[in-house]
């Protein structure tokens, strides 16, 4: 039984209903009176110098309102990383990948905004496209930008301990080299927005978007609109996984163009211009050189990673930085040195892609983690055991594990997948493997230097008491936010989940950074608790005055007032309260006294009862350069263990299942918990086995729709087993931390490695399509 | 040229004029102000736009208004009964079904059709008839629980 009444449980999401009826309102079932419709013109070509752009037919087409392009837009640059700006609403010069935006129309209907689209003519000069790292990085390779020679858009170098030093003390030194492909999240909902610049001059856009509060600060500085008079407000969000946690260029251009008509403007991208924007998961390419003792103790780890970047920034700065240190735990590993290069490339951005940065890496090395095991002769298991971290441990790049489940973990789906009777004893075609990983909790840091608050919450109750309605600037975006803050929110005023209401998705409501590395249960959760206890103290002092009783001697549960000692007497209070409210079907006759009194008293002495709640995390991390990334009040962590079949004569895999655990601190609502164990697992899954985007010669998306990306359907997924393994992260609310992406981090290499066991072959790329695994097979016979 | 043709959707006839280009989705959607079918891809790729037509589920992106004139079609906005939601629509809901719910709409009326066929589903008759409705945040665990967990 838990100790606790509301959190700790499996409730059912507030949103649920809703969205099962079909009346959850998503941005594209919205309109707004006079809308226009925008739509985008985008380069068809990989990288070209910009001539001329003749918009007179296209404002000459009849039911055209609006023509823009970077002559009206300006050109201010723009990006994820203050550091790395490196975007302009429209193009002016160049055009950098097949999508790159050159100009926008609105018109009375999509079909007019399209056609108009089609009558902007663009007289251009094609340049020769880099489409790999390869070529972007070859001696004298064009040059995407002119301020990055080399096409190097960031690089990293960090080392810790001596790496050198130390793999000269091992026993044994293994070098592997792994590619992954560019993913997309494939979210089913493509990004959409509608903008609304009314007479006043206030700007209202409605978004499909995971962080309205970024999309809010580049809407002011890109428009030249004062930030007050920007609001940014979320529907219900299809999905999001990293690639709308930033403001894109159709969300400017939607803004920009009700600006110019003083009509609202929606748009939507089409799932072709969702690959075509991209900002999803990188292609990396990782070598490791992994050093360790004969008794398995790892000593170093020697890392270089190439990020081929696409033609822009995005979160890139991130993800290079991240790819080195997310490799910091959760293995104690005392020297570490990286290299990590993101090159520009005449394709669409990469960006941010749930578990930022670290999946291809981790991917890598936990599978040269069990290459190393074999030759050691140890149980992949027992190898990772042996150098697991604890709780209190710090990595070597000053990442503070202040709770860490992992042991118990490994020890879960060790237990939970019967490991010891299965591994190195499965037939031919039939394998076992294993593997882990471990995620932040939140970023430490904004994306923009400040010393702003991570999240503030408000709640306040309502006059006539009996309801607590919570504001917060977070993004519900399909993980279950909304109804794990009215869970905390519960608990900490001590009343039932069905007394809370929850309004959340709107900068109007306070700072909150959204959805992304996986902070909000932790950063938005605190500051709901502190924003619940604020209100219920000041419940409580009224009460104490009202009937002079300390404060300390009552309590506020299951939405009933507690009195610790003695019966006291309220009749007085309920009178009153039944005064004010002659004729109501739910006075309170008999029985303890309700909250809903106590709320209503608490109004008449002192006004709308409001209580404010605000967090951001404390000083992290080391002083190194780069130190911010990586670093979390908090780290949740995984281990799974993936069974496969691989039939020897095509190479087709079938995962039949996964054994999953996870540390997610104290799990507020079990079900979301174990919702977003095994959507992670699918991702994850997918990446393994099916998707890689892939471009033609001239940098066109060759498979743009959800046909020929496949994602895994409900025929690909296998049964999954989540453990969930409770610890009490003293940072977190109630002890809870993340559980959204260190969830997919052990997905791939747990299925490689048991790809490994049931064919024999190491496979160091991605996707493990039939092709690749049956060529292994073939290959691997030849050489015997 | 826009043709008046006559839609009966949830057991409520609509006289709606269409383009002979117009697909039943956009005139759900769009003209008769039923949103709970999505567009996620409009290629028939992912199923978030499903509908019943004579209680089949059909892609509505790539169906034609005017091929629908004269069908029954059912969307997620008319299978709730007196008794509040419908089974499928309840077990969604209690099991965790629901993430995002962008895909649910279409997830929910397939389902509802393989249970009217078919009562007593074995989970690998539900992998299959729902293999054509993507879920991008679930990994589909939960919808097949909560399929399951309908009884006749
Ligand atoms: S929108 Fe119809 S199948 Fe995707
Ligand atoms: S719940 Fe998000 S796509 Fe299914």
């Amino acid at each position: 039984m838990s100790e606790y009444n509301v959190i700790n449980s499996r409730a059912t999401r507030l949103d649920a209903p809703a969205k099962a009826t079909g009346k959850a309102v998503y941005i594209d079932d919205m309109t707004l009176p006079g809308m226009l419709y925008g739509a985008l013109l985008q380069s068809p070509l990989a990288h070209a110098r910009i001539l001329r752009i003749d918009t007179s037919k296209a404002c000459k087409l009849p039911g055209v309102k609006s023509v823009v392009t970077a002559k009206d837009a300006g050109l201010i640059k723009y990006g994820v990383s203050p550091a790395r700006y490196d975007e302009t609403l429209f193009c002016h010069d160049k055009v950098r990948y097949v999508g790159d935006e050159i100009a926008a129309v609105a018109a009375v209907d999509l079909a007019t905004a399209l056609e108009a689209v089609s009558l902007i003519q663009v007289d251009c000069e094609e340049l020769p496209a880099v489409l790999d790292i390869d070529a972007a990085m070859a001696d004298g390779a064009p040059v995407l930008h002119n301020d990055y020679p080399g096409n190097v858009c960031a690089e990293v170098h960090a080392e810790f301990g001596d790496v050198e030093a130390a793999l000269k003390t091992c026993d044994l030194v293994r070098t592997t080299t792994f590619k992954n492909k560019r993913q997309d999240a494939a979210f089913i909902e493509p990004q959409g927005c509608l903008a609304n610049y009314d007479l006043s001059g206030n700007l209202t856009l409605y978004s499909s978007t995971q962080v309205p509060h970024y999309v809010q600060r580049t809407l002011s500085m890109v428009l030249q609109l004062p930030i007050g008079r920007v609001r940014v407000v979320k529907p219900y969000v299809g999905g999001g996984f990293g690639i709308k946690a930033a403001a894109n260029h159709m969300e400017l251009a939607a803004c920009l163009l009700s600006m110019k008509t003083g009509k609202p403007v929606k748009m939507n991208f089409t799932r072709e211009q969702v690959f075509t924007y991209g900002r999803a998961r990188h292609q990396f390419i990782h070598t490791m050189t992994t050093g360790v003792k004969k008794d398995g103790t790892i000593v170093a780890l020697k890392h270089q990673c190439h990020l081929d970047g696409g033609a822009y920034s995005s979160f890139g700065i991130a993800t290079v930085y991240y790819s080195g240190s997310l490799l910091g735990g959760p293995y104690k590993l005392p020297n570490m040195k990286y290299d990590g290069y993101r090159i520009y490339t005449n394709k669409p951005a990469c960006g941010a892609q749930r578990g930022h940065g670290g999946v291809a890496a981790r991917a890598c090395w936990e599978q040269q983690l069990d290459m190393i095991a074999e030759e050691l002769k140890m149980d992949p298991a027992e190898f990772r055991l042996k150098n697991i971290m604890v709780a209190g441990d710090v990595t070597c790049n000053d990442l503070n594990m202040s709770s860490l489940g992992m042991k118990e973990c490994i020890e879960a789906i060790r237990d939970g997948s019967d490991w010891k009777s299965k591994k190195g004893k499965l037939p031919k075609g039939k394998g076992i493997g294993m593997a882990c990983g471990f995620f932040v909790s939140g970023a430490g840091y904004p994306i923009y230097r400040s010393d702003t608050y991570h999240g503030t919450v408000m709640v306040k109750l309502t006059e006539d008491g009996g309801k607590a309605l919570v504001y917060t600037a977070s993004a519900e975006i399909g993980q279950g936010s909304d109804t794990t803050f009215a869970m905390i929110v519960a608990e900490a005023m001590g009343i039932r989940l069905e007394d809370v209401r929850l309004e959340s998705g709107d900068t109007d409501f306070g700072v909150d950074l959204g959805a992304y590395s996986s902070r909000q249960t932790l950063m938005t959760g605190h500051a709901a608790k502190e924003a619940a206890e604020d209100v219920k103290k000041q419940v409580l002092d009224v009460l104490s005055k009202e009937l002079n009783v300390p404060v300390s001697d009552m309590d506020i549960r299951n939405s009933f007032v507690v009195f610790k000692k003695d019966n006291v007497d309220f009749s007085g209070l309920r009178t009153r309260y039944i005064k004010e409210h002659r004729g109501w079907t739910d006075n309170p006759q008999s029985g303890p006294l309700t909250f809903t009194e106590a709320a209503r008293i608490a109004y008449l002495a002192k006004g709308s009862i409001v209580g404010t709640g605000k967090y951001k995390p404390p000083q992290l991390g080391g002083k190194y350069k780069g130190a911010a990334v990586g670093t979390s009040p908090a780290y949740g962590c995984s281990a799974q263990v993936a069974e496969v079949t691989v039939d020897m004569e095509t190479g087709q895999i079938t995962v039949d299942n996964i054994t999953d655990a996870h540390d997610c601190g104290r799990a507020i609502n079990v079900t979301s918990v174990e919702a977003q164990m095994v959507g992670s697992v699918s991702m994850g899954l997918g990446e393994a086995l099916f998707e890689e985007v892939k471009f033609d010669n001239k940098g066109h998306v060759i498979n743009a729709d959800l046909s020929e990306y496949k994602i895994p359907t409900m025929l690909d997924m296998p049964s999954v087993k989540p453990i969930i393994v409770e610890s009490d992260e003293p940072n977190g609310p109630f002890g809870a931390k993340e559980v959204g992406e260190g969830a997919i981090m052990p997905t791939i290499p747990a299925i490689l490695n048991a790809v490994y066991d049931a064919i024999g072959v190491r496979i160091h790329e991605l996707p493990l399509t039939p092709e690749r695994v049956w060529q292994a097979i073939c290959d691997c016979q030849k050489e015997k | 040229m826009k043709k008046l043709i006559r839609l009966t959707v949830n057991d409520r006839e609509y006289d709606v004029a269409v383009l002979p280009n117009q697909t039943l989705v956009d005139v759900i959607r769009y003209e008769l102000g039923l949103t709970g079918a999505k567009k996620g891809c409009e290629m028939g790729d992912c199923g978030s736009c499903t509908v019943l037509m004579d209680g089949k589920p059909v892609n509505s992106c790539l169906v034609l208004a005017m091929q629908a004139a004269g069908r029954k079609i059912q969307t997620i906005e008319g299978i709730e009964t007196e008794n509040g939601l419908h089974p499928v629509q309840e077990a969604f809901v209690q099991k965790g079904a629901i993430q995002c719910g962008f895909c649910s709409s279409g997830m929910i009326l397939t389902a509802k059709s393989l249970l009217d066929k078919n009562p007593n589903p074995t989970e690998q008759d539900i992998r299959k008839s729902l293999s054509g409705n993507l879920c991008r945040c679930t990994g589909y665990q939960h919808i097949i629980e909560a399929v399951k967990s309908v009884t006749p």
